[in-house]
């Protein structure tokens, strides 16, 4: 489901990695951050919302990049160039990402920013709309977002043109070591 | 029809901006949307969305009332109002009672209809649309022009135009870059708001759950950044179960933008925290706006399983060519018309409801399984009943119920329309009826009718029978059809009977709403047609075999005449159209063409009637090329030809460009040779290639297969 995922994420303008362990996501992320000039600059700043794989990160890492927040405030979020968030499903059919977003720093840093980073435990691909909603429901989950792709319109002329309102870029990281839990 | 109506059809038919984006879309999206859907079944898709949806609009007032229990049970503030006056009554208040300023808005058709910014506006509160096509559409001061894209007929020039004015910078056109204005000037109308107002794609009474559907997440934007949420939707938008949510969202992306999923798709069950600790003031406004009633008519509670994809409006021959503004302010297309009908009032309806051509496409992709064709036939007989027949129309009908007169005057036309005809055709008609010639040559009447020259024809006795329905466009304008289906049957041992009394089959009087007409003629044709017993009833207009099949019997119930639907049952079993009789007695082995002869290359037209409401497409196909020639099909070789019966006449400066396009997709194949099965389309097609100089032959099926019999 992997290679279909990554088809259909791909073919919507998505960025698809995949690393085995937590630790490679760390470098990856840390080494995304450097590459696009993350800094304590308005604009140039990252967040990073709440989530197990954050909280398994070691802090003294994160400190040593300037302009990285873990508070993620709708004023960080505004003005930062990368937000990184967890998304717990991916959506083999559609390419989709999955998440209960009803913690409202979950939606800044996927909403505001330039970029949008988002990590998923590889197990957690879903094959369609159908196994996804045996996985998560709107009985306990107040805000389901579904994000496929970066933010897209054609409303001028039917020219498909990339980062409205929302991220210009969506990279997806699969983590393997992350497993299966939601 | 009135001045300022043809007027605005006229300007827009002269808009090469719009007619050329439109034109351009319709032909992407028809590809596209078959490469989304490819892998799923569609039938089975959509029967379960309009199933659901329709269950849905059965109990309206019970599923509303579940939503609201559930919704509230969560903490969201849910009001039901069947007046819109009370939707912006509630708005406003809240927007006082909270001290609202400013106001962003994602996508909701519902506020439109309303005229909410308006409202909001007087109360000295500043809306912005976030949508991109939205927001250049209020700056520019316009109404949207197609539901889904509400921008489409502004060039990026125009919008560049626009937006210079908005930012007080001289901006140039390049798309890009003005997509990045909008994102600038909207970001910090977005962080200031104090509410955020957005509509709602599903309603899901079970769980109070509402689901937005976007792309470009100014509707993530707007249902997180101010501490208000206001959603106000309409009641149609409700269904019972989450699990509708599943298909829905299967088919609205598809059918909308041919996208297998939007970017983004939020699902909101209740109010969620806002970034200041609060939770957020969510309010959903159930708005009815005689959505209820309509779903309380036998022949319009269909139009609550509409899920606004607007697919209906990109396969529509008309809807490419006139774009939106000329259907209203509000509501665009087919389902547009139905739409501004109800919400707003039948009379507005009047003129736009003209405007479709009966073609079937839109049927064939509404993935809420709606009939619009019919819908808008049933609104055209209300306004008959409202209003009563044009004069005109009226005096033409009077004359079609009374065979001996109508079939009198035709052939008096023969020898009158002598003057103007040339060879086979009229080429120009004088005064106000030179429209009717305008790209298009008429047919001449012929001197001598079918049914003059039928006793004429000598034929084999004893055998099967079958009864030939000509329909007046055969019997007076195109013999030679008639003869050569005679040779067809004959050839196959069965004898055929023309009925002298048959008449018109009602079709012209049943599209322009006079249903009483089409009674009258449906009893006239039952009485002549199932006066001899025979095993088949033959037609060789898809129109008339239509009016034969299906319309005779529902005419009639419709007018209370029961006492013939017995009779009109009988008829339509036995009824069966040309191409599909041929095509089963050659399979029985009662009919072959002469063989060894490599004929050349042919075209096929799919006539409307023949091809969406009896499924016939493969058998003229099959018989034509079994009869030696080489099938090439042309681009859109289902598309309508531009006839439609009496729009050609009524519309004809939107029936020439679909034909000039039908004419120019059939030259496209290189065939000298276009072959259909209705004589209206060949009415409309031979007269287009007369006036065009171009030699490519336009033929009748049955006259095809009856030169090539063994």
């Amino acid at each position: 489901m992997f290679e279909q995922f990554k088809t259909r994420a791909t073919g919507v303008g998505a960025e698809v990695h995949r690393v085995g362990t937590c630790s490679d996501a760390v470098d990856f992320i840390l080494g995304f951050m450097k590459k696009e000039g993350v800094s304590e600059v308005p604009g140039s700043y990252a967040v990073w919302a709440d989530g197990p794989f954050l909280r398994g990160v070691a802090r003294e890492l994160l400190k040593q990049v300037p302009g990285l927040s873990t508070e993620v405030t709708r004023e960080r979020a505004a003005q930062a160039k990368i937000g990184i968030s967890e998304m717990s499903f991916a959506v083999a059919d559609t390419g989709s990402l999955v998440q209960d977003q009803t913690a409202i720093d979950q939606r800044l840093a996927s909403s505001l920013t330039g970029i949008h980073l988002a990590i998923v435990p590889s197990a957690n691909i879903v094959s369609d709309k159908t196994a996804l909603f045996s996985r998560i429901s709107p009985k306990t989950s107040r805000y389901i977002a579904f994000i496929t792709g970066p933010s897209r319109t054609a409303d001028i002329e039917r020219v498909l043109t990339i980062g409205v309102h929302g991220p210009e870029r969506l990279i997806i990281l699969f983590v393997d070591e992350l497993g299966g839990a939601a | 029809m009135k001045k300022e109506f043809k007027a605005s059809i006229n300007r827009a038919l002269n808009d090469a901006n719009l007619t050329g984006a439109l034109g351009k879309f319709s032909e992407a999206y028809r590809v596209n949307r078959a490469k989304a859907y490819e892998g799923i079944d569609f039938e089975a898709l959509r029967g379960r969305i309009a199933e659901a949806k329709s269950s849905a609009a059965c109990h309206l007032d019970e599923v509303a009332e579940v939503f609201k229990q559930n919704a509230e049970a969560l903490g969201a503030k849910v009001y039901r109002t069947s007046d819109p006056e009370q939707v912006k009554e509630y708005i406003l208040q809240v927007a006082r009672d909270n001290g609202v300023k400013s106001v962003v808005k994602s996508k909701s058709m519902a506020s439109e209809e309303i005229h909410l910014n308006k409202a909001l506006l007087q109360a000295g509160i500043s809306v912005a649309e976030t949508d991109l096509g939205e927001w250049i559409i209020q700056l520019a001061g316009q109404t949207p022009s197609h539901m889904v894209m509400p921008a489409i007929h502004l060039t990026k020039e125009e919008v560049a135009e626009i937006f210079s004015k908005e930012v007080e910078e001289r901006l140039d056109s390049d798309i890009p870059r003005l997509v990045k204005v909008a994102r600038n000037e909207l970001r910090p109308k977005f962080l200031a708001a104090d509410m955020g107002i957005s509509g709602a794609n599903i309603a899901v009474a079970e769980t109070g759950s509402i689901v937005l559907v976007t792309n470009e997440g100014n509707a993530r934007l707007t249902t997180t950044l101010p501490r208000i949420h206001v959603a106000l939707v309409g009641v149609e938008k409700l269904v019972e179960k989450f699990e509708t949510v599943i298909p829905v969202l299967d088919a609205l992306p598809r059918s909308a933008t041919a996208q297998l999923l939007t970017s983004y798709v939020s699902i909101i069950t209740g109010p969620s925290p806002n970034d200041d600790g609060s939770l957020k003031d969510l309010h959903i406004i159930l708005m009815d706006n005689r959505r209820t009633e309509m779903a309380r008519d036998p022949k319009f509670k269909q139009a609550l399983q509409c899920i606004r994809c607007g697919s209906c409006l990109n396969v529509c021959p008309i809807f490419r060519l006139v774009g939106g503004h000329v259907f209203g302010k509000i509501y665009t297309g087919g389902i547009g018309t139905i739409l501004t009908a109800w919400f707003d009032e039948l009379q507005k309806s009047e003129e736009i409801q003209g405007l479709c051509i009966q073609c079937g496409n839109c049927t064939e992709v509404c993935p809420g399984k709606l009939d619009i064709p019919e819908m808008i036939l049933e609104i055209r007989r209300r306004l008959v009943l409202e209003k009563g027949q044009p004069l005109a129309q009226k005096a033409i009908f009077s004359v079609v119920n009374n065979r001996k007169l109508f079939h009198g005057m035709l052939r008096a036309a023969s020898v009158a329309g002598k003057p103007f005809t040339s060879g086979k055709f009229i080429r120009h008609l004088p005064l106000f009826l030179s429209d009717l010639t305008d790209g298009r040559s008429l047919p001449a009447i012929a001197e001598k009718p079918f049914r003059d020259l039928f006793p004429e024809i000598r034929q084999p006795k004893g055998g099967e029978k079958a009864v030939f329905y000509a329909g007046c466009l055969i019997d007076f304008a195109y013999p030679e059809t008639g003869i050569a289906l005679v040779k067809l049957l004959n050839k196959a041992g069965i004898e055929v009977i023309f009925p002298q009394e048959q008449t018109c089959c009602g079709a012209p009087a049943l599209y322009n709403g006079a249903y009483e007409v089409a009674a009258h003629n449906a009893v006239d044709n039952i009485k002549a047609l199932l006066e001899v017993e025979a095993k088949y009833v033959v037609s060789a207009c898809p129109t008339c075999t239509v009016a034969l099949a299906h319309d005779f019997a529902k005419t009639l119930q419709d007018q209370g005449r029961s006492e013939w639907l017995d009779k009109a049952k009988e008829l339509a079993e036995k009824t069966v159209d040309l191409s599909t009789l041929v095509k089963r007695l050659v399979e029985e082995g009662r009919l072959s063409f002469a063989e060894g002869e490599d004929l050349g290359k042919i075209t096929y037209h799919d006539s409307c009637h023949l091809k969406r409401t009896l499924k016939v497409s493969q058998e003229p196909r099959e018989l034509l090329q079994k009869a030696g020639y080489e099938l090439a099909e042309m681009y859109e070789c289902d598309m309508c030809c531009g006839m439609g019966g009496s729009y050609s006449m009524k519309l004809p400066e939107i029936s020439a460009p679909i034909l000039k396009r039908k004419l120019h997709n059939i030259k496209e194949t290189g065939a000298p040779l276009v072959a259909m099965d209705c004589p209206g389309c060949v009415m409309q097609i031979r007269g287009g290639f007369d006036q065009d100089g171009e030699a490519v032959r336009v033929r009748h099926t049955a006259e095809l297969l009856a030169e090539r019999l063994k």
